[in-house]
């Protein structure tokens, strides 16, 4: 079992043509995921790789191959768009991993797609990854291993450390999910540990945090309120100055709000177990499963 | 990326929201022909990306122009913050009969802007939240729609009981946040929106923070940025398309992505290090990027070692290595570096350092205990 996505994913990629979308497309094809579309308006008609139809829309793709998730690699100008555009189309799953996104547009895009009741995940992030069954993203798949642990983070390599260091202990994961590190993202740290702790597979959750916003501390209280699952959690900027953009648009600290400190406590005050350096996550994991 | 005071009042003028006249000055002369042309008391306030001007003697008052000349003297050249003040800006001192906050940000967990005003204006807003948080009143916009005309009269009641000071702030509000989205703003605000004397309602300070994402679409907005402002590594970094933040510590990190860059940063404290700096090459593997990179941490005299932690998914460790090979070509680095590389390409990038004598770890915790055990 897993989370959003598995053997039914049927997935369009949004940008099939492009640089990172072919060669990203190619790796979930050779993983196994069922890619049954691609989209690049103006190449409607060829075929990626003799085997995936290219359409000029989204829903030409939809309507001719059943897709039912997408994922976007259009440059950041286009991506709303493509986001508006697969929401319209009927897709219920929609993973943008386009980077530099205007929160504006996200602001915009968030509501559209929630009143059209599909799911996003993104954008800024590496997407997922259900091991040994398909991938949807650029999570790479050789550093997964099917197996009991579902993660969730806002992070791309700090995610692919994380998951490394547990497949490396034998410890295999049901789904891994980063969810993004922009401000504004569709699918957040609560809804995911809902479907991890829906999830009859997955029996213990790893939350990978870092600084900004109150995301974090939110579910803590989510994780008191409504979790049996152990989680284990981790919050990335310990030494990152107030008011400064780590990288990632959303991990910057506003004032006194948004400190590491403040979401460790708010994690150990619920008695989710805090790893202070991302290779506790083994032993942190091991005594909990 | 952060506009100065006067930059914002300007977009702010341009929206239509009323403004006291007021110029910049890049020497004390300037400054004091600005005071001479406005005549009457003025303020002369530091140009610079830092808050707490007023308590750091960037913002003083002058009775008339031989002394706006003197203050601006005084103000030009000092330093807030660690930087530098090149420029002020000279503005009429208003006479002023109450003070409010508006502003408009991006509300995170709500997913839209919202609106945030407050009769307890002219100080920091975060200590009006932890002080007397009543005293803030907020309103989420549905970006699609924009603030509707009666949830600016809304707001604006809260400021003020007498309507037709309830609608100047409504307009301000309603003008407010059409610069907010027009200048593609994560943040908006005036602190304080001030009533003058003769009952108008004026913006007094402005301050606007723009989405970096958005200035490909606004080159208007993004000539705006004032490199004199900012710190040179930093814009030498920018320029080379890496995410670099200068701090005060001595171990130099360059690393990819952004979250595990963090906890690369995190990681040399818990071994007792303190590190250098932020720094993110990206997701591409560039071998040039990583030549700038180490040029530019090459350049800060107070790293004494150099650490590398690389996890290699469509970043290329081989990439890497050739990257770290040709800026040894091109430079001395005279601090030891510590490499740690694994994921794609690993091997080959193993063979590469190889061959110039340099060794590579693939554990994240050896490596930085290396790192830390050079300084």
């Amino acid at each position: 079992m897993s989370i959003f996505i598995d053997q039914h994913t049927r997935l369009v990629v949004q940008g099939i043509t492009g640089r990172d979308g072919s060669f990203h497309t190619r790796q979930m094809m050779a993983y196994g995921t069922t890619v049954v579309a691609g989209v690049t308006p103006g190449k409607g008609g060829q075929t990626f790789e003799d085997k995936v139809p290219v359409f000029n829309t989204v829903a030409d793709a939809v309507q001719a191959t059943g897709a039912n998730t997408s994922v976007i690699y259009v440059p950041a100008k286009f991506a709303a768009d493509a986001v508006f555009e697969a929401a319209d189309a009927g897709v219920k799953l929609i993973v943008c991993i386009t980077e530099g996104v205007p929160v504006l547009d996200m602001t915009r895009a968030f509501p559209y797609v929630q009143e059209k009741g599909a799911r996003l995940i993104g954008p800024n992030c590496p997407g997922l990854i259900t091991p040994g069954v398909c991938k949807v993203g650029i999570i790479p798949g050789q550093i997964c291993e099917r197996g009991p642990v579902g993660l969730v983070s806002r992070s791309g390599t700090l995610t692919y450390e994380v998951v490394y260091q547990l497949t490396r202990a034998g410890i295999g994961q049901t789904t891994c999910v980063g969810i993004g590190g922009d401000p504004i993202i569709g699918t957040n740290f609560i809804d995911c540990l809902e479907a991890f702790e829906r999830d009859p597979a997955t029996r213990a959750v790893v939350m990978m945090g870092e600084i900004g916003g109150t995301d974090e501390q939110n579910a803590a209280q989510y994780v008191r309120q409504h979790m049996k699952k152990p989680v284990v959690g981790f919050i990335a900027g310990q030494t990152a100055p107030p008011g400064r953009r780590m990288g990632h648009a959303g991990a910057i600290i506003s004032g006194s709000s948004g400190t590491a400190a403040e979401k460790m406590a708010a994690f150990e005050a619920v008695g989710i177990a805090v790893m202070k350096r991302p290779a506790d996550v083994v032993e942190l994991i091991r005594t909990r499963l | 990326m952060n506009l100065h005071e006067y930059q914002a009042r300007e977009l702010l003028r341009e929206a239509g929201i009323p403004v006291p006249a007021g110029d910049i000055a890049r020497t004390a002369a300037e400054a004091g022909r600005v005071a001479e042309s406005l005549g009457g008391k003025v303020v002369v306030k530091a140009q610079v990306h830092a808050g707490g001007r007023g308590k750091a003697g960037g913002v003083k008052l002058a009775a008339a122009a031989a002394e706006a000349e003197q203050v601006a003297g005084k103000i030009l050249g000092m330093t807030i913050k660690g930087l530098t003040v090149h420029t002020v800006l000279v503005a009429p001192a208003s006479d002023i009969a109450s003070e409010a906050y508006v502003g408009v940000i991006v509300d995170r967990a709500a997913h839209a802007p919202t609106i945030m005003v407050s009769p307890a204006g002219g100080i920091d807003i975060e200590e009006v939240a932890a002080r007397t948080p009543e005293k803030i009143f907020r309103q989420r916009v549905d970006a699609r729609y924009g603030l509707l005309p009666h949830q600016a009269l809304g707001l604006a009641f809260k400021l003020y009981g007498d309507v037709k000071l309830a609608r100047q702030a409504a307009d301000v509000l309603e003008k407010l946040y059409r610069a907010f989205v027009d200048a593609g703003a994560s943040l908006a605000e005036i602190n304080p929106l001030v009533v003058t004397p003769q009952g108008q309602v004026v913006a007094l300070d402005a301050k606007i923070v723009v989405d970096d994402n958005e200035l490909e679409r606004r080159p208007r907005i993004a000539a705006m940025r004032d490199e004199t402002a900012e710190n040179p590594a930093e814009v030498q970094a920018r320029e080379a398309n890496l995410t670099y933040i200068k701090l005060d510590g001595n171990v130099g990190c360059i690393v990819n992505g952004a979250g595990l860059a963090m906890a690369t940063m995190d990681l040399v404290k818990y071994y007792g290090g303190e590190p250098a700096n932020f720094l993110d090459i990206g997701g591409s593997s560039n071998p040039d990027k990583v030549v700038n990179a180490l040029r530019i941490i090459t350049a800060d005299p107070n790293v004494k070692a150099i650490l590398f932690n690389i996890f290699g998914g469509i970043t290329r460790c081989d990439d890497v290595a050739n990257g770290i090979v040709a800026a040894t070509r091109q430079f001395k680095v005279t601090v030891p570096i510590v490499i740690r590389l694994t994921g794609t390409n690993e091997k080959q990038a193993v063979e590469i350092l190889k061959g110039v004598g340099m060794p590579a770890l693939t554990d994240m915790d050896e490596a930085v205990k290396q790192a830390v055990a050079k300084v």
